[in-house]
């Protein structure tokens, strides 16, 4: 048993950084390390340069463009890219509908969409929750009726993050209503300028336009645009959410919100007029935070080696472990980060969130975001599966109760 | 990174296992619990047959020279089965440190007979007072001729009533609580001056308080160097804390196990008590606490190994910390989702829950260790 990286797994990091100090804008890593609003362009911006680099998809395999990193090297790219201040890769287009694409669609879907989300021509987003059909997908109804060579589409999707920007949205749409619930869903992939979509901004409670409600209207979908077969959505669903469980434990961005956390309990002062840091009871919920998120860490990677000697087995139920204790600790550190601020956080600036804003502020620089990110990472407990859903799944899959 | 076993540990461990399944269920060990001596010196020979007391001896002494990791496999397997034979006390702490800095002569004399099962060892260092704090040694040695003459008061002394040699930590310098000035000494349990009290513990284990009134040891009773033990005592009882942490997660495994066969046959209001939600999520809770816990306990058995001292110290108190609150939790909850039956002395969950509690608190409680990590932060 060795936790270090092996020689090649050292030398493979060197590289990374390297690269990090070399490509990754100043300006850039400045917005993402002070929590400021990144806009569509510092997404596609971050994403050509990985591109440009052959590294635009470090966990695709090589023949579809991708890296062919190993799951503990794209690890590792992960960890370095966030204590860098890299943005995060959209996840839409690349860890959600790609592999999905690669293992259940056709050479032509392949060939056309793989290469435009690879260089970030594409901006996907996801179509699958509903006003009814949350963490219980399989109620959905948004329904795909087969006429000819069309598929027409009616109903709405909710929770549609970042759909404002999109050219793509990958939809669960019912195509029957025979059978158990989850058999008459398909996975359909619908372009967003396609006339009868409308799309709605829906207001986060820290005040941002983050998610949208898109409605379908008799909006005409070519059948080439079927993922695998009619009514076998599901389990093309089941996949992509192991998939983006994974993503979800979060352990790199974890880490340097953490580090982040440090730095402004050393510069908060606390009642007694000393560092925040010097105050015992403060620094009990710090040292806590760490504990938990190396423990995390260490499970995540013993969780990607195994699924490195054994490939097949996949992630499985094992994802949803990950999913809960990452979302709760990312909640812990955004609650803690506002503790520290103290009343310093109840002001509310958006303005400040700005790049490039210079006006008044109320605390440090770190105190605009406080408050907002702790209200808004409230969602980390309840999207990608609730965890109360994933706790069904352990109890099921991995107890057998 | 590699979280794999070598096919030697492997081997070791199922051979282990398949041992304490056949020989080592729950109603032999209550009955093993409850004899005079509180092991089974039969068990204890097995042991060192299968060559499991030798494994972190070094070779020329008839050991297998193995390293903390092949320590945690054994002590989770001994976890599962609530082994309470004194390998903790014999092999971990006695043998670990006339290991790590005994002399020749020393190490002849006592690797060899521990590594076959012949001699018992326990480590006399806590004291009235001390609680958790290492440094804290008011026992003296004062030298004497040749040799020294040691008197003070030990408490918690695992299996002090049973070993045949004690280790005392004892000041040849300096006050109660400074870093400098204690030494190690090998005594006879049954040496003049030296008596003790020994007592049951609360998960079925033996421990004594040891008394030493003027008791005369030569110079070759001095295990390493005179005052300069304090640092040799902080790494040994780190290997004893990744040991428990790894026994901790053999018990939390056990405490799973036996909690999901009860929610799966256990009915009441026609049904499985496992259907019910809210204990399938307290049993998905237990699960990840039980996980996080393993993650750890690797991290304590690698990182004790670290040369640098205050990375040791991190890396060992978070896992302590850490393990003790998953065990808690884990016993806690376990003992609530069996109902009447998890308060009974009937079933293994009630001792499961008993020695992950001891464990929690032996060398220092979550509390403690997690405070270690809270100051560790004040000098980053």
């Amino acid at each position: 048993m060795d936790l270090n990286d092996t020689a090649e797994q050292q030398a493979f990091r060197r590289e990374v950084r390297a690269f990090l100090a070399a490509e990754l804008p100043p300006a850039l890593s400045h917005k993402v390390q002070h929590r400021q609003r990144l806009g569509k362009e510092d997404t596609i911006l971050w994403q050509g340069i990985l591109h440009k680099r052959g590294w635009g998809a470090p966990g695709w395999p090589k023949s579809f463009g991708g890296t062919g990193w190993s799951a503990i090297e794209q690890h590792i790219f992960e960890e370095e890219a966030a204590d860098a201040g890299a943005p995060r890769q959209l996840d839409f287009g690349l860890r959600m509908v790609a592999p999905v694409i690669m293992a259940f669609g056709n050479k032509a879907q392949q060939e056309r969409f793989l290469p435009r989300i690879l260089s970030g021509e594409d901006w996907w987003c996801q179509g699958y929750s509903e006003p009814g059909a949350g963490s219980d997908l399989a109620s959905l109804r948004t329904r795909a009726e087969r006429k000819g060579q069309h598929y027409v589409v009616n109903g709405q999707k909710a929770w549609t993050t970042l759909g404002q920007h999109a050219d793509w949205i990958f939809c669960l749409v019912r195509t029957s209503t025979e059978g158990r619930p989850q058999e008459g869903i398909s996975f359909l992939l619908i372009d967003m300028k396609s006339p009868g979509i409308t799309v709605r901004p829906t207001i986060m409670l820290d005040g941002e336009h983050e998610v949208n409600e898109t409605y379908f209207d008799d909006v005409e979908v070519p059948v080439e645009n079927l993922v695998g077969e009619e009514n076998r959505g599901w389990t093309y669903a089941k996949f992509l959410l192991g998939h983006e469980r994974t993503g979800l434990a979060n352990v790199g961005q974890w880490k340097r919100l953490l580090k982040r956390l440090e730095q402004v309990a050393r510069r908060e002062t606390a009642s007694s007029g000393r560092p925040l840091i010097e105050d015992a009871r403060f620094r009990d919920k710090l040292a806590q935070l760490k504990v938990d998120l190396l423990a995390l860490e260490v499970t995540l990677l013993r969780v990607l080696s195994a699924e490195a000697k054994d490939a097949k087995k996949g992630l499985g139920p094992v994802a949803s472990v990950l999913k809960i204790k990452g979302t709760e600790i990312g909640q812990a550190i955004f609650e803690l980060t506002m503790q520290a601020c103290g009343h310093d956080a109840l002001a509310y600036l958006p303005e400040a969130l700005e790049p490039g804003y210079s006006g008044p502020r109320v605390g440090g620089e770190h105190a605009a975001a406080a408050a907002g990110d702790y209200f808004n990472m409230r969602k980390l407990s309840i999207f990608g599966g609730s965890n109360e859903i994933q706790r069904n799944i352990i109890s099921q899959m991995l107890l057998g109760l | 990174m590699d979280f794999s076993y070598t096919e030697e540990q492997q081997a070791l461990q199922d051979s282990l296992r398949r041992f304490l399944t056949k020989e080592y269920d729950f109603e032999k060990r209550k009955h093993i619990s409850r004899s005079a001596v509180g092991h089974s010196a039969d068990h204890w020979k097995q042991l060192a047959e299968m060559g499991v007391l030798g494994l972190g001896i070094p070779e020329a002494y008839g050991g297998m020279n193995g390293s903390p990791v092949d320590t945690m496999l054994i002590m989770e397997s001994f976890g599962r089965a609530l082994v309470l034979e004194p390998y903790l006390p014999t092999v971990v702490l006695g043998a670990g440190l006339v290991r790590d800095v005994g002399s020749e002569a020393q190490k002849q004399a006592l690797l060899t007979p521990i590594a076959m099962g012949e001699l018992l060892m326990a480590f006399a260092h806590y004291e009235q007072g001390s609680r958790y704090a290492l440094e804290h040694v008011a026992t003296t040695a004062k030298r004497d001729g040749d040799g020294y003459v040691l008197s003070g008061a030990k408490s918690l002394v695992l299996s002090g009533a049973q070993a045949g040699k004690l280790i005392v930590s004892a000041r040849t310098s300096g006050g109660a609580r400074d870093r400098t000035g204690v030494s190690l000494f090998l005594v006879d349990r049954g040496a003049p001056g030296v008596s003790h009290h020994g007592y049951v513990t609360q998960d079925g284990g033996r421990a004594a308080e040891v008394k030493l009134s003027n008791v005369r040891v030569g110079a070759d009773a001095l295990l390493g160097q005179e005052g300069a033990a304090l640092p040799v005592i902080e790494r040994a009882v780190d290997l004893a804390i990744a040991a428990l942490c790894a026994e901790a997660v053999g018990a939390m495994d056990a405490l799973l196990e036996t909690t999901r066969e009860y929610l799966k046959t256990r009915k009441q209001f026609g049904v499985p008590i496992g259907k019910f939600q809210v204990l399938q999520h307290r049993m998905a809770d237990m699960l990840i606490a039980t996980e996080q816990a393993r993650s750890m306990a690797m991290v304590a058995a690698v990182k004790v190994q670290s040369e640098d001292a205050a990375e040791r110290r991190r890396m060992v108190s978070s896992a302590k910390a850490l393990v003790g609150q998953s065990a808690r939790y884990v016993g806690q909850q376990a003992v609530q989702l069996h109902g009447g039956m998890g308060v009974t002395d009937e079933l293994s969950a009630a001792h499961l829950f008993k020695r992950l509690t001891v464990i929690n608190t032996l060398f220092g409680d979550a509390d403690h260790h997690l405070a270690l990590v809270s100051d560790g932060l004040l000098v980053a």
